[in-house]
């Protein structure tokens, strides 16, 4: 099995790559979202702006988790 | 050659030794001074901030810029009006944690004091006091009522729910604001440490050397990145901070 032969350190290394799939997709759609939205409404791209950040936050969470347990797995 | 070059262990890069005091509780190492720096800023900020002049000048300005920013930005942002009495609170929290990411950038220093988990630990306990004692002021006993069953829910449902709203609002949501600030800094540093330990390892007399001013200018990328991302991280620390209160102070009607 091709996991098995892999390290300690390899695995925890695709697993954070794993992680970071979803988060990826996640922050490209949500900031893409948010453009298209300041582009058609200017006037309020203040408030756009303040709500992408919070869910880049919320989304951005996850990839971190994954980053950490990266370091929990791989010592 | 290049994949022989050394790459520090973590511990190395993230630990220091004590100028003082060893194994004391009062050790004084870089953390330390770095938090000893970000209150002396923070308290500068405000003492500047606080001459009242009519017409601002100079670093007035700058500070009346800084409150202006905290309080429209943050605070009115999330809270609305009655935001502006947490004004002080998100300032001091915003500022300590700008000034000590900053650190991850200034020479010779170099260290982001967030990157130990301390700091940002000690924080999110500090905000996670601050939103349930608000949200305890504002509706007294009813406060676990509202935090825990959210308007409209069926009553098959309501044990579920109230499981998942506790593990969400009483441990997960601290856990997840002390390691969103805590692992954003960590490997920032740790980005800045590869670009340098690759720089350093290509300033060989071989040939290769000449490949040295691209790990070189990653090194002057990511560091400028590095500002950016030390601003934006505390500001979503203190944007985080403001919603929380809100959710726990608000009255759905």
């Amino acid at each position: 099995m091709l996991l098995a032969e892999l390290s300690n350190k390899g695995v925890a290394a695709l697993t954070y790559g794993l992680a970071a799939i979803g988060p990826g997709v996640g922050i490209g759609y949500l900031v893409g979202q948010a453009v298209q939205a300041m582009a058609r409404q200017p006037e309020s791209a203040g408030m756009v702006r303040t709500t992408m950040f919070l869910g880049i936050a919320f989304v951005e969470a996850l990839a971190l988790i994954g980053f950490v347990v990266f370091f929990l797995a791989g010592n | 050659m290049l994949l022989s070059a050394e790459f520090p262990p973590l511990s190395h890069i993230t630990n220091w030794s004590a100028f003082a005091g060893d194994g004391q509780i009062w050790e004084i190492n870089k953390i330390v001074l770095v938090y000893g720096f970000a209150v002396l800023f923070t308290i500068l900020l405000f003492t500047l901030g606080n001459k009242k002049k009519l017409v601002p000048t100079g670093a007035q300005n700058l500070a009346e810029m800084a409150v202006e920013f905290v309080e429209d930005g943050i605070a009115v942002e999330t809270m609305g009006k009655d935001g502006k009495k947490y004004v002080p609170f998100l300032m001091s929290l915003f500022f300590f944690i700008f000034f000590t990411n900053i650190f991850e950038v200034v020479p010779v220093i170099q260290m982001p004091a967030a990157a130990r988990i301390a700091m940002p630990m000690t924080l999110a306990l500090i905000a996670y006091v601050v939103y349930h004692g608000a949200g305890i002021r504002s509706h007294g006993f009813g406060y676990l009522k509202h935090a825990l069953v959210p308007p409209g829910v069926p009553v098959a449902l309501l044990p579920l729910v109230v499981l998942i709203e506790f593990v969400s609002k009483f441990l997960v949501q601290p856990f997840s604001h002390t390691v969103r600030l805590f692992a954003n800094l960590l490997a920032g540093h740790i980005l800045l440490v590869t670009f340098a330990v690759l720089t350093s390892a290509l300033i060989t007399p071989k040939w290769y050397a000449i490949f040295a001013p691209l790990p070189f200018a990653g090194v002057v990328f990511f560091t400028a990145f590095e500002v950016f991302v030390s601003f934006l991280q505390a500001y979503v620390f203190t944007l985080l901070t403001g919603v929380y209160i809100n959710a726990a102070q608000s009255h759905e009607h």
